[in-house]
C-alpha cells in the first residue's frame, strides 16, 4: 500500500456519527459483535475511517490492535474511501479463462490507477473480486454493483463514458 | 407457533399451487389459470431479469389479467448461459434470452390469446410436433434435482410455497416420530457425505457430537462461504429455497442437541442474504424456529453472519474463529470440533448443498437416496458449469456421471468448435481433468485418484486456447492472495511456488526448475496446517502430471505451445495475406504497427504490448503469434 493514502482527512458528518452511535448501542453486550459491527460502519462511512475504529474499540473494548488485524485480514474492508464509482472487475475462474485479465489491464491502463487505488478526482476506483455469480455472462465487471457482461477489453473506455 | 396439523392444512392450501407449475398438472386447481416463473437469481437478475418482472406485471395489469395470471420470482433455473429466462405454465413454455421489448408481445398473445410466441422460446424446446418442456432438452434431461429440487419453483420469499412442497414435513417427522439415533442411522445408511468438498460422511459427523454431558451448549453452523471462484451452487440454493437450510439445521439441532445455528454466508451474496433475513422471519413467525417447536420442548434458532471475503474462512476451524469476531485463522485438528468448535463448544458444520439434501433424505428414506449415484458416493451433486462452454449454469447430476456427458450433451459443447482440453474441479484445492480421464465417472474418490477432487462443486471447462501453465499460475496467485499467513509453508511456500511458475512463464526457468518445483509442492502439501495450503499444490501438480510436456515446452523451447504467456511469444505479419488495408496499424493503442496502404504492414516487438488487437480486428488472418 502505498503511504501517501493514509493521512486521509476524516469527513464523517454528525448524522454518520449518530448512526454509528446508535449501531454500537444495539451491539454492545452481544456475544461477538466486532465484524458484523465493522461492516455496518463501512456501510455508514463508505470505509473504515481511523477514527471511527477509535470509537468501536472503545466501546466495545476492543484493543485497537486487534481491530486493526481484522480489518486488514478481511478483503471486504477498507481503510481507504473509494471513488464516486467503484469497478469491480471479476477474476473467477470462468471470468479469468473467458478473458478478464485482459479488462482489467485496459482498465488499469485507462484509468492510470492499480488495482486497489482510487483516480486522483476521486471519480474511479478499481478492484478485482472473485466471482460475482454472473459466469453465464462472463467476463464481467460490476460498477457501483451494475453489472457489465460479455466485456472485451475494448469495451472498457465507452463503458466509463457512462459515468459522469 | 404452528402445530403439526396446522403444517398439513397450509400444506394442502398450497399443494395445488406448486404442483401447478408441473409438466402435465391440473390446469382446474389453483387461483391462477396462469402461473409465469421468472427467474430471480443473481445470474438473470445481472442481466436485467428483476426489470422484465416488473414490466410484465405492469402489462399483465394493464390487459386487466392481475386476478388470472400470478408472476413469480425465483430462484435459479440453472440455464443462466440463457438469462433472463422465464417459464410459463401451464404451457411450460421455456422463453429464453428474454429482452423487455418482447414482454408486451407474450402478454398479448401468450397469456391473453393463449398462444405460445415460438420466436422468444429456447429454440430446442420448439419441435415439429409443438413445443416440449425443458425438461425434455439434452441440458435437463439426464439431470436429477434433489438439493435444487425447490430452485426455479417456488417463491423463496413465501414460506407457504415451501410447505406446499412438504418442506418442514421432516422436522415434525424428526421431532414427532424419531429418535436422535434414528435420524442418525438414516443420514448414515444414506450414505450422503460432504458436498462441500471433503466429501466425511454427513451422519458420522453429526455421531461425533451427539455425545457429551447433558446441558453442555452446542452449536449448527451451516458454512455458506462459497470461496471457490467460479462455483454458485450454494448462492443459488440460498437465493431458491432458503428454508430448506433452516429445516435441515433445526433437525441436526435436534439430533445433536443444540438450540443455535449460525450461517456463515459471504457478504458478496447480498441478494442470497436479502432472502435468508425475510425466510428467517416468516420461518420464527410461524414458530418453525424459537422456542418449543411443534409444541416439543425443542427450541432452536439461527442467526446469520457475513463473511468479509476470505477464502480460508472456508475451512471449518477458521469458519469457527471468524463467527467469534477475529482473524479467521485455522486452528490445528484434533480437537476436531465435534468436540471443541464455536466458543469452544462441541459444533457441527456442514456446507449449505449438504444441509439440502437432508429432508428429503428423512422424508423418502435411506434406500431412496442410496440408490443413486456410485457404490461410495450416493445421491446427486451440484455442479456451476463454466468457462469454455455453451451452456453455462448449474446442473444436478447422479454422482458417477462422465465429464463426456457433462461437457458434451448436458454442457452443449465447447463455443466454436473448439477442442476440449481440460476440466478444472476443486476450485484452487483441485487439479484438472485431462481429456484422457473424459469417460472416468465422476465421483470423490474417482477425482482424487486422477489427481483432482470434487470440491464444492465448480466446473470449468478449458479449450485448445487455454495454457495450463498460466491457469495453475492463476489458481497460485488465489491462494498467495489468500493464505491466511498463521503457517510457514504455506505462506512462504506458496509464495515461493508462484515465484517458480513466473520464471517458467517467463521463459527463464532450467529444467532443474521443474524438480524444484514438484519437490515444494511435495513440502507444502505436507507440512500446512489446513486444507488450504495441503491442496493449494494440486493445480500445479495436476497440470504437471497431465500436461508436462507444455511445461517442458515453456522451459526447454521457451514457447507456450497455447500462446497465451506473453513473454514467449511475438505477433507477426504474414506479408503474403495481409493485404495492406491498415485496419491493425489504425487501432493499436501503442502505434506498433506501420506500413504502407496495399503493401504489407510490420509489427515492431519493441513497441508491442501483445493486447492481440491487431489479431481480432484482421479480416484476412494475416495476424499470428509465433
Amino acid at each position: 500500500m502505498s503511504d501517501e493514502r493514509i493521512n486521509i482527512p476524516y469527513k464523517g458528518t454528525p448524522e454518520q456519527e449518530s448512526q454509528l452511535a446508535e449501531l454500537l448501542d444495539d451491539y454492545k453486550g452481544t456475544k461477538s459483535p466486532l465484524i458484523p459491527v465493522l461492516e455496518q460502519a463501512q456501510e455508514i462511512f463508505g470505509y473504515l475511517p481511523e477514527k471511527v475504529l477509535k470509537t468501536i474499540s472503545e466501546e466495545l473494548r476492543i484493543s485497537l490492535a486487534k481491530i486493526y488485524g481484522v480489518v486488514t485480514f478481511y478483503s471486504f474492508f477498507s481503510l481507504y474511501p473509494k471513488g464516486k464509482y467503484n469497478i469491480s472487475v471479476c477474476l473467477g475462474t470462468a471470468c479469468y479463462v473467458k478473458g478478464s485479465g485482459q479488462v482489467y489491464e485496459k482498465l488499469q491502463e485507462v484509468l492510470g490507477i492499480a488495482g486497489g487505488q482510487c483516480t486522483a478526482d476521486g471519480k474511479f476506483s478499481l478492484e478485482a473480486c472473485r466471482c460475482v455469480g454472473a459466469c453465464g455472462l462472463a467476463p464481467v465487471m460490476t460498477v457501483n454493483g451494475e453489472v457489465h457482461g460479455r466485456l472485451t477489453a475494448n469495451m472498457v473506455e465507452d463503458i466509463l463514458a457512462q459515468y459522469e | 407457533m404452528i402445530t403439526v396439523d396446522q403444517l398439513k392444512k397450509i400444506k394442502e392450501k398450497n399443494q395445488d399451487i406448486v404442483n401447478f407449475r408441473k409438466e402435465g398438472a391440473d390446469k382446474g386447481k389453483g387461483k391462477y389459470r396462469s402461473h409465469v416463473l421468472v427467474c430471480a437469481g443473481t445470474g438473470c437478475t445481472s442481466s436485467g431479469s428483476q426489470k422484465i418482472a416488473d414490466k410484465l406485471e405492469q402489462e399483465i395489469k394493464a390487459a386487466g389479467l392481475e386476478n388470472e395470471v400470478c408472476v413469480i420470482r425465483t430462484g435459479c433455473h440453472g440455464l443462466c448461459a440463457l438469462g433472463p429466462v422465464m417459464i410459463i405454465y401451464p404451457e411450460a413454455a421455456f422463453y429464453s434470452n428474454m429482452e423487455l421489448e418482447h414482454v408486451p408481445e407474450i402478454v398479448s398473445e401468450h397469456l391473453v390469446k393463449g398462444n405460445v410466441v415460438t420466436k422468444y422460446l429456447y429454440q430446442e424446446t420448439v419441435t415439429e410436433n409443438g413445443i416440449i418442456s425443458m425438461n425434455q432438452t439434452n441440458f435437463y434431461k439426464p439431470q436429477h434435482r434433489v438439493a435444487l429440487r425447490n430452485c426455479g419453483v417456488i417463491n423463496p420469499e413465501n414460506i407457504d410455497e415451501y410447505i406446499g412442497t412438504g418442506g418442514y414435513e421432516a422436522l415434525a417427522k424428526v421431532l414427532t416420530t424419531m429418535s436422535r439415533e434414528d435420524v442418525v442411522k438414516c443420514l448414515i445408511d444414506s450414505g450422503l457425505r460432504g458436498r462441500g468438498g471433503g466429501g466425511f460422511p454427513t451422519g458420522k459427523k453429526w455421531q461425533f457430537a451427539m455425545g457429551g454431558a447433558p446441558g453442555v451448549q452446542k452449536y449448527v453452523c451451516c458454512n455458506a462461504d462459497e470461496g471457490d471462484p467460479g462455483a454458485f451452487m450454494d448462492r443459488s440454493v440460498l437465493e431458491g429455497d432458503p428454508h430448506v437450510v433452516f429445516e435441515a439445521m433445526a433437525i441436526a439441532g435436534y439430533v445433536i442437541g443444540a438450540n443455535q445455528g449460525y450461517i456463515y454466508v459471504r457478504a458478496e451474496y447480498p441478494i442470497a442474504v436479502d432472502r435468508l433475513n425475510i425466510a428467517l422471519k416468516q420461518a420464527r413467525d410461524y414458530g418453525l424456529l424459537g422456542k418449543g417447536i411443534f409444541g416439543t420442548d425443542f427450541d432452536f434458532d439461527i442467526d446469520l453472519r457475513l463473511g468479509a471475503g476470505a477464502f480460508v474462512c472456508g475451512e471449518e476451524t477458521a469458519l469457527m474463529t471468524s463467527i467469534e469476531g477475529n482473524r479467521g485463522e485455522p486452528k490445528p485438528r484434533p480437537p476436531f470440533p465435534a468436540v471443541k468448535g464455536l466458543f469452544g463448544q462441541p459444533t457441527i458444520l456442514n456446507n449449505v448443498e449438504t444441509w439440502a439434501n437432508i429432508p428429503q433424505i428423512i422424508l423418502q428414506g435411506a434406500n431412496w437416496f442410496a440408490s443413486m449415484g456410485t457404490e461410495k458416493s450416493r445421491g446427486t451433486k451440484v455442479f456451476a458449469l463454466g468457462g469454455k462452454i455453451n451452456n453455462v449454469g448449474l446442473v444436478e447430476i447422479p454422482m458417477g456421471t462422465t465429464l463426456r456427458e457433462v461437457v458434451e450433451n448436458i454442457g452443449g459443447g465447447i463455443p466454436g468448435g473448439k477442442k476440449f482440453k481440460a476440466a478444472q474441479t476443486g476450485g484452487p484445492s483441485g487439479g484438472c481433468i485431462s481429456a484422457e480421464n473424459y469417460d472416468v465417472p465422476i465421483d470423490y474418490d474417482n477425482l482424487i485418484a486422477i489427481g483432482s477432487m470434487m470440491g464444492s462443486g465448480g466446473l470449468i471447462v478449458m479449450d485448445e486456447d487455454d495454457c495450463m501453465v498460466d491457469i495453475a499460475k492463476f489458481f497460485l496467485e488465489f491462494t498467495v492472495d489468500e493464505s491466511c499467513g498463521k503457517c510457514t509453508p504455506c505462506r512462504i511456500g506458496t509464495k515461493r511456488l508462484l515465484e517458480l511458475l513466473n520464471k517458467i512463464t517467463d521463459g527463464k526457468a532450467e529444467m532443474e526448475d521443474l524438480d524444484r518445483m514438484v519437490e515444494l509442492c511435495n513440502l507444502i502439501k505436507e507440512n500446512s496446517l489446513c486444507a488450504l495450503g495441503q491442496t493449494a499444490p494440486n493445480p500445479v501438480l495436476s497440470t504437471y502430471k497431465y500436461f508436462k510436456d507444455e511445461y517442458i515446452a515453456h522451459v526447454k523451447d521457451k514457447k507456450c505451445p497455447a500462446g497465451k504467456c506473453k513473454n514467449l511469444f511475438s505477433y507477426q505479419i504474414d506479408p503474403d495475406k495481409c493485404i495492406g488495408c491498415g485496419l491493425c496499424a489504425k487501432n493499436c493503442p501503442v502505434e506498433a504497427i506501420s506500413g504502407e496502404k496495399k503493401q504489407p504492414y510490420t509489427i515492431d516487438a519493441s513497441k508491442c504490448v501483445k493486447c492481440g488487437v491487431c489479431i481480432s480486428k484482421c479480416k484476412k488472418e494475416a495476424v499470428y503469434k509465433a
